[in-house]
This record gives structure tokens, C-alpha cells and sequence, in this order.
């Protein structure tokens, strides 16, 4: 009975944890009594609220989630999807399908936030929306061109095709709502959920992001890196990942024109990248049959695993799925280590050649996109069996998804929000230390300085005293009494390091000049 | 082998029927949300600026004295009730629902200097610059007939003439003793023509007095010698003064913590004591900047309603430094006397341009009923509010008032004024032996003694 209560008592630990979000802060610094104990009095209901929370996830979670267990000498990667479909009920063996359309090219996918609802566009130009619940298809069209990736906006109702020389925003009914120039020909499309920010990486390299909500452009970055169509959003941050064909992957904020991270991934170009639901674990895959898992706080590989893989996409559960050719391997770690080992593999007819694959989110289902139309496997364990109707809501009535989008609306964050820590919001941001400023930072100064003394305005001398060439020089006085102090402190440096530079000649001159050096006074 | 995949049937998660309400399921996985600071951020800013939107405080104002009115009183058993007195004798009930008055008490022939109404709620004292205490019965039998469009009159019950004229009067708690204050200060029983007791400690006037909520044998006087004197009625002795650089205009004591009371003062600033410890205010509260007049107690006791001599009526949390609220109208002269309502949503004003204003204590509450849902979404955009308002934004947008402009110059004046004194000071030390010169805290500073 100990053992037992020993048990639960740690699962109630890790159950609160979870709620906690974090460590509790340290007031054992503080001075300010009153600060103090205002801070504690929070402190302690954030405890009570992650302990209440934990408490009641017995009853509030209706569901529980997915699993497979071999038993006996039986691995669960050789199961068979056959056999999966012989053990489970006939709603979820539904699942499990294989779509075959070979004449409109190569599929990609994209689902909407709750599962519900699932684009594929082939790359022949055929759009099709399909109603995930009902296998119903709700429209198709055929838009005569090539379409090279489609993504899901905030909801069912609108839909982005990246099509051959601009991508286009559809309804559902099928409607080309708006045809967004300004992109070019974009190779793939993201979506920023929270921020209603359209992404694109274009065919020159060009990173642009769009506010859907007015339509205004927030960012326009040449990446400098050449054209790749390798292109993630990290869910937990909001950042967007690139994969280049030099091997290294960049991470972009809209606010920036120089890219948050570069990191040198892999010897060859990057083939795919996926991200972790929980944003700390990322997964790079290259061309030398290499899959590397990265944690992202520290920059380091956790694990290299040998597979090949043209497509990687993470689970709700953290499942990793790989694909490549015609077979799929999901990879999953049961230990929480970040061990990744295989789970289920799954292999299709020859001549299918994989294209995307996405995990349907809230069900335990595989969508696998491919050259020959699209396939749908049971994962089991996959998926999140316990959804919050606020958050998304796979039996969503229209009414529902009306209130949804106005609240998300409101809701809707800057995109200066978005950072590499989403969690500094709100926080304090310690005091820069003292150091001195780089040459760079010296040189960006200087040309702020200027740039501020360019856009002065001067007052408007009237009776002739306005001559141009007057104009000029004043402009040029402003501009030389903006440069002034950064040149004398630059001369200063010089006559300092000349200085310093002459007080160590012993070290410089050679040795048949030490004769004429210098002596200082003894 | 062992297999289950998630299948969640449609029954078991929509309404069975139309009349049903629509199934929600929580799951509170901080994993499925993603940038809840940055969303709670926007919802701050949000509730910051709907804050600004809704904030209407001005309710209404109540006319129908004709000379300013000095002093008001708050009847406990009666909500809606409001006795205010004016300079030309004329005391007036109003109903604050339909901003009238109810009932008139005529009868003083000077300013009506204070008033008062017992505990039970059945008798108001009034007294006055002509030397007389009157007492009214205003039972709620008596108040609720009346029909408010005649001008009713009432008749005193009791008329007490007495040597001086009066400053201003407090009732008992919970007993049947009013004080008057005056050249002295005399304790009086309901039913005695003569005052039962009289106090002198001082060769000044007395000019406000207030009997203590949690003790009702212990009452606070301010006088015109600056000091602030605490009386003991069992011990029939003066227990302790204080006296400060500056007169006191009023004192509240703080009825959920009724040892600590609050002082007006003619320096600009409200000084809260512990009226164990006067040696050392507990708190100083500025922001106003002229005198402040009167003072009034939340019956939370967490927050407090000044009324100034510059025009504006102010709310202070209880223990802090800064106003967290103005009032102002370009018709409201100067205000001498402020009420916080029992039900703490409304702060009423008395001022020198003979109306008296109905203001909310929040100025974007929702009044009326208020559904729980709504409730739910205020408080928590109240909660998100403040736990992002020192984000220069969100501050930004809280902290913005709008100020008269002869209040806004003071203010920039004051604050120069003590800048340049505080650097002063601080040039002053620095060339100065070290420890030569010692600054008192900001809590002593305008203490000159204590005497018992």
C-alpha cells in the first residue's frame, strides 16, 4: 500500500509541475516588506491553483489516450496496419484509407486546428476540402495551375494555395477571395495562429510576412540564402524556421531583418524539419540519411538517428513521424528522455513516393500525402485524446466558431510578441552591463546620428536668404556636428593605442634597435 | 496485442437536445496553449483602454440648496439617504435614486457647521454657528412617507441652546452620547439640555471630532492649534495629542481597522496614524494641492474619498502613497465635505457652489445587476490588468487622468518646489561630515511633538 501511495504521490508531483509553469520566484532577496508579502500571498495561490488543477484532471479529462503493446516475442514495429484495423472498432478502422488520384500529381495536406477539416492540393491544381468527421467533400476545384503547398487560415472558412506565380486565399465554398502579389512564387506556406500572420518563403529566397486580418504586409526579408522549400512554424514561440541548402537552419521574427539563430545542422542541404509541440525539441533531417533531434534552449544534438527521411512532422504526444520513399516510420520515446526509438513502421504499394506527412491533431490518425493521391493510417497514441473547447474544439457548431474567431480577434498578438523566450513577456530586463560598445555598435550610432541630423528641418529664410547652395552647406554643417563627437572619440582611441603602442616597443622593435629605445625614468 | 485508438463518439459530446446547452470540455494542459503572456498582455492592454472607454463616474448633481454646504450626513439604516447642511441654516434630506429632496429641517439661523445621525438611525443632530444643537427625528417611518414633491418641513425635537458656537458634531457608536466641538468639546446625552461632559486640553478651537467605530468611548479631535487630540469618555481625561507643523481639517478612523485613523491637513496631504503609535505616521498620502477638507472611510475600510480646497475629490487606497482616482467638473467649486456611501459604490461630494455630486467610487463599474458571467469577465480583467499595469503601455493608459489646468501647474510647481529642496538637501549632506546631518523619514517629518 506504501509503494502504492508512494505512486501517486509522485504522479500528483509531476501532474503538478505541469500547472506550475515553471520554478516559484526566490523572494528571499527582497527588502521591501510590503512587495514581500504581496509576492507571497501570489505565490501561494499559484501553488493551490496548479495543486487544484492537477487534483480534478481525474474528472474533467473524459478520455484516455491511445497505446499499442506488443506482447510476447511480437514487435510493435512489424504490426501491420491490417491487424490494427481487426482490433479497433469499426469508427476508428474508418480512419484508415487510401485515396489513390494519380493523374493531379504529388499531395500535400494541411488540417485545420482541431482535425476537423483537411485541405489537399495536388500539384496538378486540384483543391479539395474534405470534412475529416464525414469523409465528405465539402468542394473541390481545379485552378489550372501548379499549386505547390495549401495551408489552413484560423478556420475552416479560409484556405491559402501557394500557386504558380502568386498565392491566392480561397473560402470554402471555392471563391478566390484574394490574390496576394506581393509574395511572388512562393514555395511554402505557414500559418502564425496566434498572430494571424500568413508566411511565405518564395522561389527567390524571400521571407514575407502578412497580416491576414487588414492585409498589411509586417515583413519583407531577403534571407541571402538561396531558394528552399524547408519551412516550420515553432507553435510554442511563433518562430519561423528555415532549412537551407548549405546545411544550416535560420530562425526569423517579423521584426527583425537578420535572422534570430543560425545554426550549421548538417553536412548537405536540410531535406525537412519538424518542431515538438512543447517548442524545446526540434527535429532536422538531411540528405545524408541523418534525422538529428535538437534541444532548443541549449542549441545542442540530443540524438543523430540513422533513417532517411524526405518529410518529418511531430505528434501532439511527441510521436516523430519520418518519411521517405514509400515507407513511413514513426519514431516515439517512452521513457521521456528524448530517446528516440521505432515504434510502427508502415509501408505503401511501390510506386507511391511520399510527400508530406501531417499527424491529424486530437485523433490517432497519420494523413500521409503522396504522388498517387493521399492515405490515412492509424497511429495509436498519437493524438490528444482530451481537447479544451476554448482552445479547439473538434465538434464545433457554426455559431461556436463565430464567437472563436471574434474572440481570437480580440485576442490577436502584435507581432512584436514574437521571441525566441515567449515567456520574457512581462518580465524585467536586467540592466545592460557596462561594456564597451562594439565597433559595430559604435558605427551603427554614427549613422542613427546622421540619419537624425539628414532629417532636420531647417526654417524657411524668405528676401533671398533661401539660396540652395546655402542650404547645402548648413545641411552639411548639421551632419559634420553630428559626426564630430564619434570622429574625436575615434581619434582619441587611435592616440591612445599609438600610445600604448610606443610604451611596448621592447616587444616590437627588433633587437638590433633596443639601443634607441626609449628608457623610462628609473 | 494490445491496441486502442482514440474514438470519441458524437453523442458523448454534443447536446442531445436543441434546448440543451452546448457541452464545453476543459483541459487545462498548459502544452495546448502556446504565448499565454504575450495573449495575456494584449487582453491587459485591452481591458486597460475598455477601462478608459467605460469610465463614466459622473452620476448626477443634487441642486436645490442656496449657499454652500458645509457638512453631510450618512444615515446607517438607510441607503439611499443623504442629510446635507448648508451656510444659510437649511438642512435637506435627499433620496440619492431620484437626486431630490425628500425633506427639509428648517430652523438654524447660521451656517449649519455639522450634523450627525445615531447609530439606530431615528434622531439627527445638527448644530450650528448660532450656538445651538438640534435634534430631528428621522425614523424610517418618517423619511419613507414622505412624498417628495411638497417640501415637507419637519419639527425639531429638541432645541439646545449652549455658551459658543459649534464646529461639529459626532454621534456615539452603538450609544446614546453625541459630541459637540467648539471653543471645547462637550459630550451630550439625547435627553439632557446641558452637555454631560466637557473637555479643554488646549487654548484653541476644536474643529472636527469623530467617535471611533470599534471603541465607542474613544473620539479623535483636530483644533486650530494644529494638533490632533485623542479623548477617553471612562477615563474623563485627554489620553494623548499630537501636534503637527500644519492645522488638521477632518479625521476618518478606519472602520474595518479601527485603531488607525486618517488626518486631512492644510499641507496638501492626508497623514494615516495608528492611534497607539503617534509618534510616527503610518502613512502620508499626496496628491492633492491645496488643502485638504474633508475625509471619508470605505466601509471596506480599504480605500478613502478626499474632498480638497482645489477643486477635485480624490480616492486613496488605504496604505497608498498616490490617488488612484480624480474627480473633477468645471462646475464643482471648492469641496468641503465628501461621503463615501454604506454600500461602497458611490462617494458624494459637498462643495461651495451650493450642489452636491453623486459620483461612482469606480468610475467604469457596470451599475445595476450584473449577471455572473459578467461579473466573472470584470473580475478578470480587473486581475489581468493589474498584473501587467507596470508594463509602459498598459501603464501608460491606467495611469492617465485628465486635470484641470490650474490643478496641473500646482502640481508641476509642488513637485519642482520639492525637487529642488530634496537636491538641496542632498548637496547639502554630501559636503557635510557624514552623519553630521540626518533626514527624518517623510512619516515624522511634519510631527513637531507628542504629548500625553
Amino acid at each position: 500500500m506504501g509503494a502504492i501511495k508512494e505512486n501517486s504521490d509522485d504522479e500528483m508531483d509531476e501532474k503538478v509541475k505541469k500547472y506550475l509553469r515553471g520554478e516559484a520566484a526566490n523572494l528571499e532577496g527582497l527588502k521591501d516588506k510590503k512587495l514581500k508579502g504581496q509576492l507571497a500571498v501570489r505565490e501561494d495561490l499559484y501553488g493551490k491553483s496548479a495543486k487544484t488543477a492537477a487534483k480534478i484532471e481525474k474528472w474533467l479529462l473524459p478520455s484516455e489516450g491511445g497505446y499499442l503493446e506488443a506482447e510476447g516475442i511480437e514487435k510493435t514495429w512489424r504490426i501491420k496496419q491490417e491487424s490494427i484495423a481487426r482490433e479497433v472498432d469499426i469508427l476508428s478502422s474508418r480512419n484508415q484509407y487510401d485515396i489513390v488520384l494519380p493523374e493531379l500529381g504529388p499531395y500535400t495536406l494541411d488540417f485545420t486546428s482541431n482535425g476537423r477539416y483537411m485541405a489537399a492540393a495536388g500539384r496538378k491544381g486540384h483543391l479539395a476540402i474534405v470534412d475529416m468527421k464525414t469523409l465528405n467533400l465539402i468542394k473541390e476545384i481545379q485552378v489550372r495551375e501548379t499549386v505547390r503547398d495549401v495551408a489552413y487560415l484560423h478556420n475552416e472558412l479560409f484556405f491559402a494555395a501557394a500557386q504558380k506565380k502568386y498565392p491566392y486565399i480561397y473560402n470554402r465554398d471555392g471563391t478566390e477571395l484574394h490574390c496576394l502579389k506581393e509574395h511572388g512564387a512562393v514555395l511554402r506556406l505557414q500559418f502564425l495562429k496566434n498572430h494571424f500572420l500568413l508566411a511565405s518563403i518564395n522561389k527567390f529566397g524571400q521571407l514575407r510576412y502578412q497580416d491576414v486580418t487588414m492585409g498589411e504586409m509586417i515583413g519583407n526579408f531577403r534571407t541571402g540564402l538561396g531558394r528552399t522549400d524547408v519551412m516550420q512554424v515553432n507553435p510554442y514561440n511563433g518562430v519561423v524556421a528555415l532549412g537551407h541548402s548549405s546545411g544550416t537552419v535560420t530562425m526569423w521574427k517579423p521584426t527583425s531583418a537578420v535572422p534570430l539563430v543560425k545554426m550549421l545542422s548538417h553536412p548537405g542541404p536540410i531535406s525537412s524539419l519538424a518542431f515538438h509541440p512543447n517548442g524545446h525539441v526540434m527535429a532536422t533531417s538531411g540528405r545524408e540519411n541523418k534525422i538529428k533531434i535538437w534541444d532548443l534552449r541549449k542549441f545542442e544534438v540530443i540524438q543523430t538517428l540513422p533513417c532517411h527521411a524526405k518529410t518529418l512532422n511531430f505528434s501532439q504526444k511527441g510521436l516523430l513521424a519520418a518519411g521517405t520513399g514509400s515507407f513511413i516510420q514513426i519514431l516515439a520515446d517512452f521513457s521521456g528522455s528524448q530517446n528516440y526509438s521505432s515504434y510502427m513502421t508502415h509501408s505503401m504499394a511501390k510506386g507511391y513516393q511520399v510527400g508530406k506527412v501531417v499527424f491529424r491533431p486530437y485523433e490517432d490518425v497519420l494523413g500521409i500525402g503522396h504522388s498517387m493521391g493521399w492515405s490515412s493510417i492509424l497511429i495509436p497514441g498519437s493524438g490528444e485524446p482530451n481537447f479544451d473547447s476554448w482552445v479547439a474544439n473538434p465538434f464545433e457548431t457554426s455559431k461556436q466558431r463565430r464567437e472563436k474567431e471574434v474572440h481570437s480577434l480580440l485576442d490577436k498578438l502584435p507581432p512584436e510578441t514574437i521571441m525566441l523566450d515567449p515567456t520574457k513577456v512581462g518580465t524585467v530586463r536586467a540592466p545592460p552591463k557596462k561594456e564597451k560598445p562594439t565597433k559595430k555598435e559604435i558605427e551603427a550610432e554614427m549613422e542613427a546620428a546622421i540619419e537624425t541630423a539628414k532629417d532636420t528641418d531647417f526654417k524657411k529664410k524668405t528676401k533671398g536668404r533661401n539660396k540652395p547652395s546655402k542650404r547645402a552647406t548648413k545641411r552639411r554643417e548639421m551632419i559634420n556636428r553630428a559626426k564630430r563627437p564619434f570622429l574625436e572619440q575615434r581619434t582619441q582611441e587611435h592616440e591612445t593605442s599609438r600610445k600604448k603602442h610606443k610604451l611596448n616597443p621592447e616587444t616590437e622593435m627588433p633587437k638590433s634597435l633596443q639601443r634607441f629605445v626609449r628608457q623610462k625614468a628609473t | 496485442m494490445k491496441v486502442k485508438v482514440i474514438s470519441r463518439s458524437t453523442g458523448e459530446f454534443t447536446r442531445e437536445r436543441s434546448q440543451d446547452l452546448q457541452r464545453v470540455f476543459r483541459n487545462f494542459d498548459p502544452t495546448l496553449r502556446s504565448q499565454e503572456k504575450a495573449v495575456e498582455y494584449v487582453r491587459a492592454l485591452n481591458a486597460a483602454k475598455l477601462d478608459k472607454i467605460f469610465a463614466r463616474p459622473f452620476i448626477g448633481a443634487m441642486d436645490g440648496h442656496r449657499d454652500s454646504i458645509k457638512c453631510m450626513a450618512k444615515n446607517p439604516n438607510y441607503l439611499k439617504a443623504i442629510f446635507s447642511g448648508s451656510d444659510d441654516g437649511d438642512i435637506r434630506l435627499w433620496d440619492m435614486a431620484s437626486r431630490r429632496t425628500v425633506c427639509q429641517f428648517p430652523g438654524h439661523q447660521g451656517a449649519v457647521q455639522g450634523l450627525t445621525v445615531s447609530t439606530d438611525g431615528s434622531i439627527l443632530v445638527s448644530c450650528g454657528s448660532d450656538c445651538t444643537v438640534r435634534l430631528w427625528n428621522v425614523s424610517d417611518a418618517n423619511v419613507a412617507d414622505s412624498d417628495y414633491l411638497s417640501d415637507n418641513s419637519a419639527k425639531p425635537q429638541a432645541v439646545y441652546v449652549w455658551k459658543n458656537a459649534f464646529r461639529a458634531v459626532d454621534h456615539q457608536w452603538d450609544g446614546d452620547l453625541f459630541a459637540t466641538a467648539g471653543a471645547q468639546v462637550d459630550v451630550w446625552n439625547h435627553n439632557r439640555s446641558q452637555p454631560v461632559n466637557t473637555f479643554d486640553w488646549g487654548s484653541d478651537t476644536t474643529i472636527s471630532i469623530r467617535f471611533n467605530p470599534g471603541e465607542p468611548n474613544i473620539l479623535a479631535t483636530s483644533a486650530n492649534d494644529r494638533s490632533i487630540t485623542l479623548y477617553d469618555l471612562r477615563m474623563s481625561s485627554p489620553a494623548r495629542k499630537v501636534i503637527m507643523r500644519t492645522k488638521t481639517n477632518s479625521i476618518a478612523w478606519n472602520p474595518m481597522e479601527p485603531m488607525n485613523f486618517t488626518a486631512a491637513n492644510e499641507d496638501c496631504n492626508c497623514y494615516s496614524y495608528d492611534a497607539r503609535k503617534l509618534e510616527e505616521a503610518k502613512c502620508v498620502h499626496k496628491d492633492h494641492v491645496s488643502a485638504v477638507m474633508d475625509i471619508d472611510f470605505s466601509p471596506t475600510g480599504r480605500e478613502f474619498v478626499t474632498g480638497s480646497y482645489d477643486r477635485t475629490v480624490r480616492i486613496f487606497q488605504y496604505n497608498g502613497g498616490h490617488s488612484r482616482e480624480i474627480y473633477h467638473t468645471k462646475r464643482m467649486q471648492r469641496v468641503f465635505c465628501v461621503k463615501y456611501s454604506c454600500d461602497a459604490s458611490y462617494v458624494i461630494s459637498g462643495s461651495d457652489d451650493t450642489n452636491l455630486r453623486l459620483w461612482k467610487a469606480k468610475a467604469s463599474e457596470q451599475l445595476g445587476v450584473v449577471l455572473p458571467r459578467e461579473r466573472k469577465k470584470h473580475e478578470y480583467l480587473e486581475a489581468v490588468k493589474n498584473r501587467y499595469k507596470h508594463l509602459p503601455e498598459v501603464k501608460r493608459i491606467v495611469r492617465h487622468r485628465h486635470l484641470p489646468k490650474p490643478v496641473y501647474k500646482a502640481a508641476n510647481l509642488r513637485r519642482t518646489m520639492i525637487e529642488a529642496e530634496r537636491r538641496k538637501e542632498q548637496r547639502r549632506k554630501a559636503h557635510s561630515a557624514p552623519g553630521s546631518i540626518m533626514t527624518e523619514p517623510v512619516r515624522k517629518r511634519r510631527i513637531i511633538k507628542e504629548v500625553e
